[in-house]
């Protein structure tokens, strides 16, 4: 018995050792959105191709869809373009750009040359709507349920690998939890 | 040289004026800007991650830091300040997390290594005063050797 007790430290040090290990395969970028199970947050912004049009939450689509954050400023948004004009493409679901801290000029014209994927796109100059969203960065995706309700939040360049690990599973379901509804 | 040394020190100027961000933000009183700030040192970066609002160069830094003053100058609570940042990036901005169950154990586990650590202490030093404050015990083999080794001795 007396013996065991010396075991007490080792162990106390595997746990930890254990506990810490895992930790170093943690991707600190990969932070729980608080949005995750809320709605999409009220916003009112102006569409970035005509300063007139005027979208709110109304005009996003009862099914399930995309938030696409970006801005010309950033190297991995043109690095995941392509991607996303390819699921635009294959009419996979509505994107909805949110283009982020950016200006309307250089922003309609790189969308012209390289391609538009998003159904509607946000103007959002100031970053209110990115803010109450909690992005912190661009790109950043949401995954929106047919309900409105934000259900997955990933915050990185969207790939394949990534499209076919985390994203089309959980789209799966969502369809088919809106076919439930219905 | 006068005009080298005039540039030297208008380089070292400029350079000084860069080293920190710098808000333009005009707070109404004293007591705000003490709010402000230290509720700004106290709310992490979530994009860079290792720093606090008040030191963080970062543009969303800078958005939110501005957004915490304005807060305070509406009049607004600690509290409210606080929730409006964790309902948008989560209990990860707050460098000081509340207390509840995902949490206890960060909170506790300090306080809970220091109460075993002190009766591990305390039991291991009334061991080490029992064992030397009693006479010391011989077993009987011990006893017989030690006999032996002494008559030889003597002979």
């Amino acid at each position: 018995m007396k013996r065991l007790v010396l075991f007490v430290p080792l162990v106390i040090f595997l746990g930890v050792a254990a506990f810490l290990f895992q930790g170093l395969y943690l991707n600190p970028k990969e932070l729980d959105s608080a949005l995750v199970g809320k709605p999409v947050p009220q916003f009112q912004l102006t569409q970035l191709e005509d300063p007139a049009v005027t979208i709110t939450n109304k005009d996003l689509a009862g099914e399930v869809y995309l938030i696409n954050v970006w801005a010309t400023w950033c190297p991995s948004c043109k690095y995941e373009h392509p991607f996303l004009n390819k699921l635009k493409q294959r009419g996979e679901m509505p994107i909805y750009g949110i283009n982020y801290r950016d200006e309307r000029m250089p922003a309609v014209r790189y969308l012209n040359k390289s391609g538009d994927p998003y159904s509607i796109n946000l103007f959002d100059p100031e970053g209110s709507f990115a803010f109450d969203l909690g992005v912190y960065g661009a790109p950043e995706t949401f995954v929106v349920d047919a309900k409105g309700i934000v259900r997955y939040r990933f915050a990185g360049v969207l790939e394949p690998g990534v499209w076919a690990r985390d994203f089309m599973p959980l789209i799966k379901q969502l369809r088919q939890e809106a076919k439930g509804i219905s | 040289m006068k005009r080298i040394l005039t540039l030297v020190v208008g380089v070292m100027m400029a350079a000084a004026i860069h080293a920190a961000p710098i808000d333009t933000y005009e707070f109404n009183d004293e007591e705000h800007r003490e709010r402000g700030q230290s509720l700004a040192a106290e709310l992490r970066c979530p994009q860079c991650q290792n720093q606090n609002l008040h030191d963080s160069n970062s543009p969303i830094a800078m958005d939110m830091r501005l957004q915490v003053y304005e807060m305070v100058g509406e009049g607004k609570s600690n509290d409210e300040i606080i929730t409006y940042f964790t309902d948008r990036y989560g209990d990860f901005v707050r460098y000081r997390p509340a207390f509840d169950a995902r949490t206890a154990v960060l909170w506790m586990g300090p306080v809970a290594f220091l109460i075993i650590g002190a009766i591990g202490g305390f039991v291991f030093i009334r061991r080490q005063r029992a064992q030397t404050a009693g006479s010391v015990e011989v077993s009987s083999i011990d006893k017989e050797k030690l006999d032996k080794l002494l008559k030889d001795q003597q002979q």
